[in-house]
């Protein structure tokens, strides 16, 4: 990279030193870069492939009405040349404006607000679940590598990867709903049930912020099947994930000179073996946490569960370019910032990272 | 797309050039249990992908039963709703599923050669900016991406593969670039430019046989992937429209009618089967070829 | 009085092409107080040797034979009776400081968990050891040095620290594998100067392990030297070094650059050590041999006892005559 003159002596250090914050600050940049580039593949992608999103919004008769299909384009700015249109949606995102919704017809920024908290719902347990037993078993696996315990748990989460979820969704849905009469059913509450004032979108927090224990309650009960199924795939990823950096790390001397000191092995586990793992592992659950968002698309459906990828899939069907983007740039920036604040926890808990850039 | 761990993890694995090739190594991958299992279930499903005709029972697009009859002797997986043998459905769903994944890794693999190989081998001003648009693919939630393009181009399982293949071939990219950054720091390319062959010659010849191991690997893990994403945007229907015996979009058949339970769990047992097959045998590849595994099993 | 004896141990290894014997029929013991060297080349089984003892064999290793321990059977204890062994009873360093601390502990925490589960200290009363156990091995501002993490110090320093943390619990024998070989050389004699200051203090037996016959002709007591898994000469260390009978013996003091062959030209051994799983059969060392006759490789190969305590493995003993000459 070239170097940049106009820079004070102090601002360059902010970028170019080898502290935490100019790490980040250089992060940051990268990924607003990223960012802009993910909006430019969208953008070109659905350009480059034919379909006509004034066609997927407009019913049958008023799209024979030239009068209307104008005043629409007019009214999205679908009547301007392609790169006129991406420089106005870019101009517009800088400022925070995310645009408007082809489908809903209403601004991107306000769909997302809506739905994004249901999916991270969902998602913020599965992957919590999906954290917890899969480094257990991860560790276990490892540590009868090759034998009973190890096979049946790799088979298992071979199978909990190779599972359709949309598939597993079903088949849970009818078990536990169906059959055993367990899940309450689909949706995020009763129907008809109020839902609590919002603060953060998430219908449990916020019944419990306002006092509403009923509420939380049957929230919880609505989400734990959607959550649980969703935790399957990333159980799979973690638990192989954690056996093979246990076994890794079981590898390293500094765990042969724990066990010379003749500690107990779950203190060799817990202290010299699973503390340095779980950066590893918490990484991985960072970006499986990311994907998460992405897969609910494939079972909020079967659950009704109003969020992100019911809008996605929505948006996908219109070929509504403003709120696909803005799904794209939701999920893209929670990935990009789980990737950043692991590589921060990195630095901040390795001592042996400090020293080296 | 977003890189699932397990990617990122082979990838890693992947490109660590292998300390030992040869010798044991690739024999006993077909000793091991899981790959045994795995290949036999792929061969299960080729026999009746190609022999549907006779193994089905019935014809699948008749509709000359009743609807929802559940499984019996004369219909083992039952009867969909609109009448028709859900078994003879599910044989021939293989023929649509397996081929077509396959199709979606190869022309994955061949955009994602090209690419890597471009940006590995030009290497600077290239190279970063491949890997940048790369990257910026591998932040992109692929499945929302594929949506949007399957949406655009129609409801049609072809123009799911094209969907899926658009964000799914920086996985190879990555792998072959850093395959070749790696061989060309290695001693035996330095010494066979010295000999004064061409870098061309370097690449094609000399390399090839250390890229395409890895890249096969990942091409029969991300099999698995591919029929996964492929099912799944049927299941949404933006892949294989009806009456098409597609596993996912028969899956979503069963989704409207959940309490005919038969509808959507035997076509979903298959896509698991098939998936969990490719999975075993490239997980076994994988270990094969990973040098901190059979590090770990030496040591 | 024997504090460790060692007879007929076996270890067999699981390699990629099968199970090979690493170490093969190796006997020897060991006195309180004293310090026993085992020298070979890399792969001769001498870490071996010792993790056995240690019950620290890697994944899918097995030891067979007899490890008396301070008058009991240690081989084939259980977990537990292990647990309790290592660290208090018998403790080691590990070659390479640099990767056998644990990069992310304290060397506070490194230091005194073992104190506080093996002797139930209090966390004062063991950081209180660890002081006096830091100021022993000479490093300067302990109480600084608890609070650093390994990376903040120099190979030397942080053998130092593993030296600290293998004498907490007080062990009756010390295993010191390779202690000095990662190390520069200025820094080598000072950890060997504190090995032996350490046993002279606390009487303490001491096994150390390395390729480097240099480093045992200052420290040790006794020496067993080691070639593709078994013994091949044993002995008083002064009579061994001065008085090699083996022919690999001879050739390893040979390989020693020293004073008292000033003017001469280093010699080494012809061929290289063999690969574990395919150790040559009867003496393994024959195939490099200068005086190997056909009976060499036939087994087995019978010691041969020189003087008191001195013996070797070799059916030839081609030094023999010289020996009885001069005496």
């Amino acid at each position: 990279m070239k170097p940049v003159p106009v820079l004070t002596p102090v601002t360059k250090t902010l970028f170019t030193g080898t502290g935490l914050t100019p790490f980040i600050i250089r992060r940051l940049l990268t990924a607003v870069v990223l960012i802009l580039g993910i909006t430019f593949i969208a953008f070109s992608v659905t350009q480059l492939v034919p379909g006509d999103p004034v066609a997927a919004n407009l019913g049958q008769s008023a799209y024979s009405d030239p009068d209307i299909v104008a005043a629409f384009k007019a009214e999205y700015g679908l009547d301007q040349p392609v790169h006129i249109q991406y420089i106005t949606y870019v101009g517009n995102l800088l400022q925070g404006n995310l645009g408007i919704s082809l489908s809903s017809k209403r601004p991107v920024a306000e769909d997302l607000r809506e739905f994004f908290p249901a999916t991270l719902e969902i998602a913020l347990v599965a992957v919590f679940v999906a954290l917890v037993l899969g480094v257990i078993l991860g560790t276990i696996s490892a540590m009868t590598r090759d034998r009973l315990p190890d096979q049946i748990i790799r088979v298992f989460s071979l199978t909990g990867v190779s599972m359709p979820v949309f598939w597993t969704a079903l088949t849970a849905f009818y078990i536990f709903f169906f059959v055993l009469g367990w899940a309450p059913g689909t949706g995020r509450l009763e129907p008809g049930a109020e839902p609590p004032p919002q603060v953060t979108g998430m219908y449990t927090v916020d019944a419990l912020l306002d006092g509403d224990f009923a509420t939380a309650s049957q929230a919880v009960s609505y989400l734990l099947l959607p959550a649980l199924v969703l935790a399957v795939f990333a159980l799979g990823v973690i638990t192989r994930f954690t056996r093979a950096s246990v076994l890794e790390i079981l590898g390293n001397d500094y765990v042969r000179t724990a066990r010379s000191k003749g500690l107990p092995e779950r203190v060799v586990i817990r202290r010299h073996v699973l503390r340095p793992a779980l950066l590893a592992i918490i990484t991985i659950a960072g970006v499986a946490f990311a994907s998460l968002l992405a897969g609910s698309v494939l079972i909020e459906n079967v659950f009704s569960w109003p969020g992100l990828g019911q809008y996605a899939y929505k948006s996908a069907v219109g070929l509504d370019l403003p709120g696909i983007m803005g799904v794209s740039m939701i999920v893209a920036t929670v990935f990009i910032f789980m990737n950043l604040l692991v590589d921060v926890l990195y630095r901040v808990i390795d001592p042996q990272m400090k020293d080296s850039k | 797309m977003i890189l699932s761990p397990n990617t990122r993890k082979t990838l890693k694995a992947l490109e660590t050039p292998t300390e030992k090739k040869g010798k044991g190594s690739t024999n006993s991958i077909w000793r091991q249990p899981l790959a045994i299992v795995g290949l036999t279930i792929i061969g299960v499903w080729v026999f009746v992908a190609v022999f549907a005709p006779w193994v089905a029972p019935y014809d699948p697009y008749s509709q000359e039963f009743d609807k929802f009859i559940p499984p019996s002797a004369e219909h083992w997986m039952g009867t969909d709703e609109l009448n028709r043998d859900i078994l003879s459905r599910v044989i021939y769903g293989a023929r649509i599923s397996l081929p077509y994944s396959i199709l979606l890794v190869v022309l994955s693999t061949i955009i994602g050669t090209i690419v890597g190989g471009v940006s590995g081998f030009f290497g600077g001003r290239v190279d970063a900016t491949l890997m940048r648009i790369t990257d910026m693919f591998f932040a992109f939630p692929g499945i929302i991406l594929a949506m949007a393009v399957a949406a655009a181009l129609g409801p049609e399982i072809r123009n799911a593969v094209i969907a899926i293949t658009i964000v799914a071939w920086p996985v190879y990219a990555r792998l072959v670039r850093g395959l070749i950054l790696n061989s060309k720091s290695s001693d035996y390319v330095t010494a066979s430019s010295l000999l004064g062959s061409s870098s061309i010659r370097t690449l094609f010849v000399d390399l090839r046989p250390n890229i395409s191991g890895p890249v096969f690997v990942l091409m029969a893990l991300e099999v698995g992937t591919a029929l996964l994403l492929l099912s799944g945007l049927s299941f949404l229907g933006l892949g294989a429209t009806p009456p098409s015996a597609e596993w996912g979009a028969m899956v979503s058949m069963g989704a409207v009618n959940f309490d005919r339970w038969w509808v959507g769990l035997f076509p979903g047992i298959a896509i698991l089967t098939a998936v969990l097959a490719f999975n075993f045998i490239g997980d076994t590849l994988r270990d094969a070829l990973d040098p901190r595994t059979a590090k770990a099993l030496r040591d | 009085m024997t504090l460790l004896n060692v007879s007929d141990l076996t270890v067999t290894l699981a390699t990629s092409t099968g199970d090979a014997d690493a170490v093969r029929n190796l006997s020897f013991s060991l006195d309180g107080g004293e310090i026993l060297g085992i020298a070979g080349e890399s792969g001769s089984g001498k870490t071996m040797t010792a993790l056995s003892i240690m019950g620290l064999l890697p994944y899918k290793g097995k030891a067979s034979g007899s490890i008396n321990f301070d008058g009991k059977e240690v081989l084939g204890s259980s977990k537990k009776k292990y647990q309790h062994m290592r660290g208090k009873e018998i403790s080691m360093i590990f070659q390479d400081p640099m990767t056998s601390l644990h990069p992310m502990l304290t060397v506070q925490t490194q230091l005194t968990e073992h104190m506080r589960y093996h002797d139930k200290m209090s966390k004062s009363a063991a950081r209180e050891s660890a002081l006096k156990l830091l100021d022993t091995v000479k490093i300067p501002d302990p109480a600084s040095a608890l609070r650093a993490h390994p990376s903040q110090f120099s190979g030397g320093m942080r053998q130092r620290i593993a030296i600290a943390m293998a004498l907490a619990c007080e062990p009756k024998l010390l295993i010191a594998d390779e202690p000095t070989t990662a190390l520069d050389v200025t820094v080598q004699a000072g950890i060997l100067r504190l090995l032996h200051q350490i046993r002279d203090e606390r009487n303490l037996s001491i096994m150390i392990i390395t390729h480097d016959l240099g480093v045992l002709s200052s420290l040790t007591d006794k020496i067993l030297i080691m070639y593709a898994g078994s013994e091949v000469e044993s002995g008083p260390a002064r009579e061994l070094l001065s008085n090699p009978r083996h022919p690999y013996s001879q050739g390893l003091i040979a390989a020693l650059p020293g004073a008292s062959r000033e003017g001469k030209f280093l010699t080494s051994i012809d061929g290289m050590p063999p690969e574990l799983g395919n150790f040559p059969s009867g003496c393994a060392f024959h195939p490099r041999c200068g005086f190997a006759e056909d009976r060499c490789s036939v087994p087995p190969i019978d010691a041969t006892v020189v003087s008191k305590g001195h013996r070797i493995y070799c059916p030839v003993n081609p030094f023999a005559h010289d020996r009885v000459e001069q005496s």
